[in-house]
């Protein structure tokens, strides 16, 4: 069916077609609209699913893991500081192998308080043991909240999975989509099959304690999980086109890669925007190509080795910061070439708390890093500006105070 | 070195079997004596027993679960059970 929703919406709609049973969540800007539209649709009898409202993100995430034990199929959704909450149960989650599947809605982390888009928050949360996926679209948002279960459920996967949505740009606004509906989905997506759950006539405590002679094995069953994600993802993602005709890329998508010497590397709707810059830059006769990375966990190794080998030089786009370092997907992206290809490279932070980012700007800053203009690791869009809090007058008024 | 086997899926499991460390009566330095004349029935030991392990009706300590904590000696109100050393080697 098309509608004309929010992102936001969509996901909860996007949901209700992949036929989930249980949602227990906790409300947080930019994310409360999906809960919200979750709720909406239990009440008025278009969703058979219980909504557990509950007192925190610790909780929803905990409610989250033991509904997904019962061998049902759990859905929840949070934000920013939301999901920073949640960091032990994020490892539990993953540790306990449950296949659930949150959006998280991309929000910068306070302070200064700022609900805008920021990747912070979910790249923070990269070691926990879920999958990560991040959409650049409404359509993409809908389409992968359904492949989502496939793939975590998946028997070699049983790991979670974070749907990342950028905050307002996707999050709150109105695009048109398909929503396929239940029975539609039913057909890619069957009724989870569980390896075993908690049943009252096999008691038996799930998470429990695990001394050293066992513990290394947990986690590289763990690590095994990601692997075999891989190509669980390829055969989703195919299957799905099969099915619903759309195809939004595997773990990366590329756009206009063939003969680019400059390569831009970008993910969520960052990547998307920068479709528009790599147009704008091909007509005025520059080789600039696109690769979105769509999977950060598992990260697309091989597929970066492949198609960024040869390049003149990349240029990665990061909505994050990794403190005393650089970009995180900077890193990422270094790191999987290592050994494989010798490519210049930039990094470019960009659209920090929700900082608009526009094609134009993109372009400029690609063609300043393709002439090597630029420091390897640059902030694309910073300035000095009086209508920042702290001001060289403000710190000028306390220089007295200060020496009393 | 060895081959290695495959670890595939891994996840943590405990099953409810009984107590490596015995009963826990069995961890008692100091055993609750309850006398049953002072006793007037308020049932506060019940209510504050950790361990459930003071019966309702007819207000018995079972000692083969008692860890002997004292919280019921230090709650009743009228002095009724007193903490004695067990004599144990």
């Amino acid at each position: 069916m098309k509608v004309l929703e929010s992102g936001n919406h969509m996901v909860a709609l996007a949901a209700n077609a992949a036929a989930v049973e249980v949602v227990p969540a906790y409300p947080i800007t930019p994310q409360t609209q999906i809960i919200e539209k979750v709720a909406d649709l239990i009440a008025d009898g278009e969703m058979d699913a219980e909504y557990i409202p509950v007192e925190s993100e610790h909780s929803a995430c905990a409610a989250l893991v033991s509904a997904s034990l019962t061998g049902i199929r759990a859905f929840s959704a949070t934000s920013a500081h939301g999901l920073a909450y949640m960091h032990e149960m994020l490892h539990y989650a993953a540790g306990i192998r449950v296949p659930v599947v949150m959006a998280n809605v991309n929000r910068a982390l306070g302070p200064g308080w700022n609900i805008w888009c920021d990747h912070q928050d979910s790249i923070s949360q990269r070691d926990t043991g879920w999958l990560q996926v991040y959409v650049a679209s409404h359509q993409e948002a809908v389409d992968t909240v359904i492949q989502a279960f496939r793939i975590t459920e998946d028997h070699s996967v049983l790991l979670p999975l974070m749907l990342n949505l950028d905050a307002f740009v996707l999050s709150h606004t109105y695009m048109d989509a398909d929503i396929p509906a239940r029975e539609e989905v039913a057909g890619f997506l069957p009724r989870y099959r569980p390896l075993w759950k908690l049943d009252p006539r096999k008691p038996v405590t799930h998470g429990s304690v695990v001394y050293p002679v066992d513990f290394s094995e947990t986690r590289e069953s763990m690590a095994i999980g990601q692997e075999n994600a891989r190509e669980v993802i390829r055969r989703a993602v195919s299957e799905f086109e099969e099915v619903f005709g759309r195809n939004h890329g595997d773990l990366i998508e590329t756009y206009r890669l063939d003969g680019a010497k400059v390569v831009v590397v970008a993910m969520g709707s960052m990547a998307a925007e920068s479709r528009v810059a790599v147009d704008a830059l091909r007509d005025r006769g520059e080789d600039v190509g696109l690769l979105r990375v769509r999977f950060f966990r598992p990260f697309p190794t091989g597929e970066l080795r492949e198609l960024l080998a040869g390049r003149d030089r990349i240029v990665v786009l990061d909505r994050d910061f990794s403190y005393g370092n650089e970009g995180a997907l900077y890193t990422e992206v270094k790191s999987a070439l290592y050994r494989y290809a010798d490519v210049p490279a930039n990094n470019i932070i960009l659209g920090i708390g929700g900082r608009d980012v526009t094609h134009t700007g993109i372009e400029e800053l690609v063609l300043h890093s393709a002439d090597g203009g630029l420091p390897e690791v640059t902030w694309g869009d910073s300035r000095i500006s009086d209508g920042h809090l702290v001001t060289r007058d403000l710190l000028r008024e306390f220089d007295e105070l200060m020496d009393e | 070195m060895e081959e290695k086997e495959e670890v595939g899926y891994m996840t943590s499991v405990s099953r409810p079997v009984k107590g490596c460390a015995g009963d826990t009566g069995e961890w008692r330095v100091f055993k609750p004596v309850k006398d049953d004349e002072k006793c007037n029935k308020c049932l506060l030991c019940w209510v504050y027993c950790p361990e459930a392990t003071i019966s309702k009706d007819e207000l018995q300590i079972d000692y083969q679960y008692c860890k002997g904590c004292g919280i019921c000696a230090v709650e009743c109100p009228t002095g009724a059970i007193v903490m004695v050393k067990e004599d144990k080697q």
